[in-house]
């Protein structure tokens, strides 16, 4: 149990994939403008995150590990990515357009999440089995989620503060991020 | 034996298990596609089509399209007040439903007039513009320009100093179109007149 409770928060904290991986930069700057188009984000990233590296992990070691085709993964992981978002937007769509309507816009950016191939790629390298694979990509998203929306907490109220004109709008966002990523930086070597 | 045969063909491994991973996903994905087909509502689309679109929300929607929804799901078709009674026409030409009257009095085109000297450039009414109507900037004078204005006076409400009001256009030769015929009585025509006479 303390195994898994380890894993997790090393995913979320220790090894937190935006801020000292530097995975996912994208939507961290991107979507984080509006706190609540951030929530919506990491909801989504979430869900696909986990289900992508169940995914993942089922393509490589009934597929690509059988043949001997391991060199394949990379090309094989984007293609189940993007379908794993793909049919997630539909059934979303059809089941919940409450959800859809919260996620919609979100989901089909996440296929460029590198986050998410970054996942799928570590659970091979550390051959993780198929419970570690899960939870790691849990704790990924959860991590993700919270720096996301933590970040975009905070540039809401730099908008409203006294900026020096030159360091004003993506400026100010840039310096945050590495203070923030300074920040995180304090967890290393906890685990 | 397949898979001694993939074994042994490492080219033959890879092409196919990507094209196996194509070939299911793609199926996949056409199935997810047919299954969880949603329907645009169509008759919103519609409805949408024949709204004056200028978002103004008078009708107590958000815009024109979540009024449009909720035409479809059934509201009042007589709510769209920049559209007029004609917009009420036409939609309830297309739902085949009898037309209401307006829940307004009509009135005439009218745009918004700003009295530029008791402007004190608040920019108040150009955040309420819905077409963005209004030019101006902050401790500026705001002027209305009158071909994009719809006339729907959510402007006139957040002015500080009531400087906006609602004129009604003059009529000029852009603006000038021939009056309805009045409706005639059936039995005036020519033969009924004379059989009359």
């Amino acid at each position: 149990m303390s195994e898994f409770l380890i894993l997790f928060f090393s995913a979320v904290l220790v090894n937190n994939f935006v801020l000292v991986q530097f995975l996912g930069l994208c939507p961290f700057m991107g979507v984080s403008n509006k706190l609540e188009s951030a929530i919506g984000m990491s909801a989504a990233t979430t869900f696909v995150l986990t289900l992508a590296s169940i995914c993942t992990y089922i393509t490589y070691h009934w597929l690509l590990k059988p043949l001997g085709l391991e060199y394949l993964q990379t090309i094989s992981f984007i293609l189940v990515i993007a379908v794993v978002v793909q049919f997630t937007e539909m059934v979303v769509h059809k089941t919940s357009p409450l959800l859809h309507r919260v996620l919609g816009v979100f989901l089909p950016l996440i296929t460029v999440n590198c986050a998410v191939l970054g996942v799928a790629l570590i659970n091979v390298n550390k051959q993780f089995d198929f419970i570690h694979s899960t939870l790691y990509g849990f704790g990924a998203a959860v991590g993700f989620s919270l720096v996301l929306i933590l970040f975009a907490a905070m540039r809401e109220r730099i908008t409203v503060a006294d900026v020096p004109a030159p360091f004003k709008g993506s400026a100010i966002a840039m310096i945050t991020a590495g203070l923030m990523s300074l920040a995180f930086m304090g967890f290393a070597g906890l685990v | 034996m397949m898979l001694e045969l993939f074994t042994q063909h490492p080219l033959l491994a890879a092409t196919g298990a990507l094209l196996l991973l194509g070939v299911g996903f793609g199926a996949l994905l056409g199935f997810a596609a047919v299954k969880f087909h949603v329907e645009g509502n169509p008759i919103s689309e519609q409805v949408n089509a024949l709204l004056p679109q200028t978002q103004c929300g008078q009708c107590g929607y958000p815009g024109c399209k979540p009024y449009a929804d909720a035409v479809a799901q059934g509201d009042e078709i007589n709510k769209c007040v920049p559209g007029g009674q004609a917009t009420v026409e036409a939609i309830a030409d297309l739902l085949g439903v009898e037309p209401t009257a307006l829940d307004a009095e009509e009135k005439p085109k009218q745009v918004a007039f700003i009295r530029e000297d008791e402007c004190i450039g608040c920019t108040k009414c150009i955040q309420a513009c819905p077409v963005d109507a209004i030019l101006g900037a902050a401790k500026h004078m705001h002027t209305v320009i009158v071909s994009e204005c719809t006339g729907c006076d959510l402007c006139v409400e957040p002015c500080p100093v009531d400087c906006i009001e609602m004129r009604t256009i003059p009529q000029s030769l852009q603006t000038w179109t021939w009056t309805l015929p009045s409706p005639i009585p059936p039995e005036v025509i020519a033969s009924d007149r004379e059989h009359a006479a």
